[in-house]
């Protein structure tokens, strides 16, 4: 496995605080913009990076993440640029962890090895395959892992005590816990009732459980925080880029400042999590 | 096409993966995976339960009105001079379309499982309405996503699917048509889980749907084997359909997939011609790729995003195809062929003129493929077509092709 996603949550242990994981769309609006975002992220305080995959049919997506991606492909994004905006990340960090996070069907068409050795020279530590759950391990999961790059599978509400071993055998780097049944974007359901299912998976593995959907503000991340080794923003920071967009849709000398002030923001959360659980 | 071992037989499928050869399978968000995995325990039950099967029969026979006739079409054969040409009359069923048999399996289902919410995705509307017209029969509220652009060409449908109690929501993400329904259709199923039963109208979807639809159309082709073995005495030469999702042509196909001598023909929507993007001919011009929770052919670039396609019947007008019919395709039992828009009007009218019935577009395009066939076939040799729905809905889409005025909605 590549060692960076295992190394940040060891040192995030150490300090006793939970990591930030920002997800954004790979081209959004465009490449130049996106990888200026990326590269922006881990000193706004991002400590793992999701690095969205634009498809033209995103079905687990609320219209912000919908639209994000629509933004990128008519920007002229494709698998093979999101590859080589990770590549041109990598150049100057070493360390921040980067998931690939998307659908199965342009990896497929790319061609799963060819997809595999590309991704691993461009410095990828895993990826997020909504449309693959447990059953489709053979696909793409086993190849990856085999490879060295982590799978990280999605938990949800509906995951239930017996299918949990299943969903979590073939994970590594860490567990993805969907905070709700629903898509990126809803409302962010109980945090106190989130705790518990976090427990409950924690139960049944040693690897990190990091919380997603829903959370949308530095409070939110400090409450989920407070009983998760990570929290995941997406919805919320995409919304940031749209709203930093011109009439025409087009990136502003805003956006990329944006994206980082609110990040920024969320840190400041995370950081807060452990003190008000200590509380 | 890719290359696959002949089998032994073509009606074993899918394994228990839910796959057909390299197609079919379960790419669902794991939200669902619990779901489905939950519809396919009930259907093992069903499947075997002998009330369930009695009942499925019962309203067969007096809700949606089966058998249907299989009705020769003399004037339609004289005037090709060719083939014996049959008709599998599935418009004449309550609602109009074959679209019903599926509804009213599946509806049984949901209500075995306890839900207690339908929502079902519709191109053309007949889907939509055949599913508010179930959801109104055993109780159940219903929601119909429908695609922008085809709310507006098929605004018959929509009213129906009103006043038969359903809601209508209107996709408007995409291009607004089948496909873009079927994404919030899923939004909405992974949002609702304990109580939605998520209602598919083709043989399509992630395992079991392809499999439970196609068994749920099946009845279609034993009727129709049956009816032309007592008509003619035999089996018939070819069998054609169109191919939306594929639902009605593999329910006529399926019992006749062993029977060597029935060469089997599926149509799809060629739209303004393949050579541009303004088709949906799936298997014709597409390649396989993974959508809507299985692998089958898709209209994609080479980026595989999915492309959006056109048909002059919304039914068509969807850049895939159920798993089953490209194993077929690949496997070289069943041929896939493409017809245009243009020349799907002519044969609606020309039905229309010769035999006093009026096609549903997506039929349409299979007399278009049996109007170039027939004639090249001697006169004792038999075609049996799926005329798979009736083309009330689409009398407005017609009229305003053919500048006949049908007053301001036309
Ligand atoms: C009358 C009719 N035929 C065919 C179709 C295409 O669907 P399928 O390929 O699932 O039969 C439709 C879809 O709306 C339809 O209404």
């Amino acid at each position: 496995m590549t060692e960076r996603m295992e190394k940040r949550f060891a040192a995030l242990k150490a300090e006793g605080r939970p990591a930030l994981v920002t997800y954004f769309m790979g081209g959004d609006p465009d490449f130049d913009t996106s990888l200026a975002i990326m590269k922006a992220l881990p000193g706004a305080g991002a400590d793992v990076i999701e690095l969205g995959m634009p498809f033209s049919d995103p079905m687990a997506d609320g219209p912000a993440i919908q639209l994000a991606g629509q933004r990128a492909l008519a920007g002229g994004q494709t698998l093979e640029k999101t590859l080589d905006m990770a590549r041109r990340f990598r150049e100057s960090d070493q360390d921040t962890p980067i998931v690939m996070m998307g659908y199965y069907n342009p990896i497929y068409v790319y061609g799963v090895d060819r997809f595999l050795q590309t991704a691993l020279e461009a410095g990828i530590d895993g990826l997020i395959v909504v449309d693959l759950p447990a059953e489709m391990d053979d696909e793409l999961c086993v190849p990856a892992l085999e490879k060295g790059i982590n799978f990280i599978r999605l938990a949800t509400p509906t995951t239930d005590e017996k299918r949990l071993p299943k969903v979590l055998e073939n994970t590594s780097g860490f567990v993805y816990y969907v905070s709700m049944n629903g898509i990126t974007g809803s409302a962010l359901p109980d945090p106190s009732l989130i705790g518990g299912a976090v427990a409950r998976i924690k139960k049944h593995t040693e690897l990190p459980v990091c919380v997603g959907f829903g959370v949308k503000t530095a409070e939110h991340a400090r409450l989920i925080g407070a009983n998760a080794d990570g929290v995941v923003v997406g919805t919320a920071i995409v919304a940031q880029v749209a709203g930093s967009l011109n009439a025409k849709g087009e990136a502003t000398a805003d956006t990329v400042e944006s994206v980082v002030t609110f990040v920024r923001g969320l840190a400041s959360g995370v950081k807060a999590a452990r003190m008000a659980a200590a509380e | 096409m890719n290359e696959t071992p002949k089998p032994n037989t073509f009606r074993s499928g899918p394994d228990e993966d839910g796959r057909f050869g390299i197609y079919g399978g379960r790419f669902v968000a794991e939200t669902l995976m619990p779901l489905i995995l939950d519809l396919e325990n009930e259907w093992e039950k069903a499947k075997k339960d002998p009330e369930f099967q009695a009942e499925l029969k019962a309203l067969g026979k007096h809700y949606i009105g089966r058998p249907s006739p299989l009705y020769y079409a003399e004037r339609l054969t004289e005037h090709l001079g060719g083939a014996k040409i049959y008709f599998k009359r599935e418009e004449l069923n309550h609602t109009g379309s074959h679209k019903i048999n599926n509804c009213i399996g599946q509806i049984l289902l949901a209500k075995r499982m306890g839900k207690t919410r339908i929502i079902a995705e519709t191109g053309a509307g007949q889907h939509g309405v055949a599913s508010a017209t179930v959801a109104a029969r055993f109780g159940f509220p219903c929601v119909v996503y429908m695609g922008a652009t085809d709310v507006e060409r098929q605004a018959p449908n929509v009213f129906r699917m009103k006043l038969l109690g359903a809601e209508v929501k209107p996709v408007t993400s995409g291009h607004g048509t089948l496909k873009d329904a079927m994404n919030e259709a899923l939004r909405d199923w992974v949002t609702n889980v304990d109580d939605t039963y998520y209602l598919i109208g083709t043989a399509a979807g992630p395992h079991p749907y392809p499999e439970l639809v196609r068994d749920f159309q099946a009845v279609i082709g034993q009727e129709t084997r049956e009816q032309i073995l007592e008509a003619e005495g035999k089996l018939p030469d070819m069998v054609i359909a169109a191919v939306g999702g594929g639902s009605n042509a593999i329910g006529i196909f399926h019992p006749f997939l062993d029977d060597e001598g029935v060469q089997i023909v599926g149509v799809e929507a060629g739209g303004k011609g393949l050579s541009g993007e303004e088709h949906c001919a799936s298997i014709t011009a597409g390649a396989p790729g993974v959508l809507h929770g299985n692998r089958t052919y898709l209209l994609q670039d080479r980026d595989g995003q999915i492309k959006e396609g056109h048909s002059i019947s919304a039914g068509l007008d969807y850049p895939g195809i159920g798993p089953e019919h490209s194993w077929l395709a690949d496997s070289g039992r069943a041929e896939y062929v493409p017809i245009m828009d243009d020349e799907a009007l002519e044969a609606f009218q020309l039905l229309t003129k010769l035999e006093g019935i009026i096609p549903a577009l997506e039929p349409a395009h299979a007399i278009a493929e049996v109007i170039k066939r027939a004639p090249k076939m001697r006169k004792d040799q038999v075609i049996v077509m799926n005329l798979s729905g009736r083309g009330d809905k689409d009398i407005f889409t017609v009229g305003k092709i053919l500048g006949m005025g049908l007053g301001e909605n036309a």
